[in-house]
């Protein structure tokens, strides 16, 4: 239980949709069985169509974070453009890999619709090891559950609304039976023209 | 030994300002170039292409190993009027920060970020101690899924210059007249290669051959994979002696 990786406790889901991804997450923050806060949201925005998530060390997320947003100022300053989810992607990993060994505690997953509007997913490990899923990617305290969930739930081509029902009941059903996860979700489903942001209530205990 | 003598003496810039507030350093580099052999470069509808002309010192010297049209990155190739020495000192740091970029990118560097890196090195040249500016102008050629294809000119200063169509070194004045008659937004990559040719013609100092020019393209037509990812995308392509061939025979 004195595991860094599940200190903080939390879990983080990708769906690829047709024409559009969703990701989501939970909003718990813990220090191992006791619950701190109940609004941790753990995506981040990226560009318009492309969102990051992040679960693991509370600490390392935040430390990320603004990493992450320093090198993207200075990608989208030095070539006048927003950077690509595949691209970005690879940011992820190389950022990751720089500290191989003395790692960040956190496990990414990428979602987002590249420049013609193509469903992209994508998940690494603490080290940067990526994982181009073609249905889904998961990761945190629960991801052995959400596995579970979304190898029944999801299924191809689904549209935004379809993928947003698979989506949140793969992660409610999963943080039912995870007690480092819940304390309500987060879904947002990413489309070509808007992105759908729901916040759902799950069960406070 | 007094401290002077050594290295101190010379650590200073060796580019500073004359009063009028010219660098002559940076005017006697691009003196440097202006002798070099000619190079151009044109823009075409979806394709750039660059070329130069090649001169052995000596008829004795083994033409083959000479190369004036270097490849960067599979979607970037450069040519430079000036000093050859020069050129392969930058050919390396450009190779480097493109794989760099690679590294962390996992993509090959859009021809507008590489020529900024290209040009910082270039104007380090003119700022740092013990060192002079670089001898060479360079024309890069590339191509990237942003801009679609580019074509830049750098100097000596470190200044750059995105062009439709430039040349640069001994001819550059009559080839640019040249190439602004006959320059015109539409031109297919052929038409392209037979203007750089026609440019190069112009003021040529012997007979040209497959042997005496160098030609570098790359466009919508030289479409291969990049790397082992499958992914295609275009390619930087030195053309052959026998394709250089054919297109002097048109």
């Amino acid at each position: 239980m004195s595991d860094i990786t599940t200190l903080n406790g939390g879990s983080c889901i990708a769906f690829k949709g047709k024409n559009c991804v969703a990701i989501a997450c939970d909003l718990r923050l813990g220090n191992q069985a006791l619950t701190v806060a109940c609004n941790r949201d753990k995506v981040f925005k990226i560009t318009d169509k492309t969102y990051l998530g992040m679960t693991g060390l509370a600490s390392d997320v935040d430390t990320l974070r603004s990493a992450f947003r320093y090198r993207l100022n200075m990608y989208r300053m030095k070539e006048e453009r927003e950077i690509e989810p595949e691209t970005f992607a690879h940011l992820v990993s190389s950022t990751l890999y720089e500290k191989r060994f003395g790692p960040y505690f956190i496990e990414p997953i990428i979602a987002g619709l590249n420049s013609n509007n193509e469903p992209f997913i994508a998940a690494a490990d603490l080290i940067g090891c990526l994982n181009f899923a073609k249905d889904f990617v998961v990761t945190g305290t629960a991801s052995d559950k959400l596995f579970g969930m979304a190898e029944g739930l999801w299924e191809p081509d689904l549209g935004p609304e379809e993928l947003f029902e698979s989506i949140s009941q793969a992660l409610l059903g999963a943080l039912e039976r995870d007690a480092l996860s819940g304390w309500g979700a987060i879904v947002r489903v990413i489309t070509p023209d808007k992105v759908i942001e729901r916040t759902l209530q799950s069960r406070q205990d | 030994m007094s401290a002077g003598a050594g290295e101190s003496a010379y650590s200073f810039s060796l580019t500073t300002f004359s009063p009028s507030g010219k660098l002559v350093q940076i005017e006697h580099a691009l003196a440097a170039v202006s002798q070099g052999t000619t190079s151009l470069g044109i823009k075409a509808s979806n394709a750039i292409v660059i070329a130069t002309e090649k001169r052995a010192p000596s008829p004795l010297v083994d033409d083959t190993a000479l190369e004036k049209v270097s490849v960067i990155c599979p979607n970037i190739g450069i040519v430079y009027s000036g000093m050859g020495p020069d050129f392969r000192v930058l050919i390396a740091k450009a190779r480097k920060s493109a794989q760099a970029y690679w590294k962390i990118y996992g993509e090959y560097p859009p021809t507008r970020v590489l020529v900024q890196e290209i040009a910082t090195v270039m104007q380090e040249a003119t700022q740092s101690g013990g060192v002079r500016p670089f001898g060479v102008s360079l024309l890069v050629a590339g191509y990237d899924s942003a801009r679609g294809p580019s074509l830049y000119q750098v100097d000596p200063s470190g200044s750059y210059f995105m062009w439709k169509a430039s040349a640069i070194g001994k001819n550059m004045t009559n080839a640019k007249t040249f190439l602004e008659k006959r320059y015109n937004d539409d031109i297919s990559l052929e038409d392209a290669i037979h203007t750089a040719l026609l440019t190069l013609k112009e003021g040529f100092e012997g007979q040209m051959t497959e042997k005496t020019i160098e030609i570098g393209i790359i466009g919508t037509s030289t479409v291969g994979p990049v790397g082992g990812s499958g992914l295609k995308a275009p390619l930087f392509k030195k053309l052959t002696e026998a394709e250089i061939k054919d297109y002097l025979a048109l």
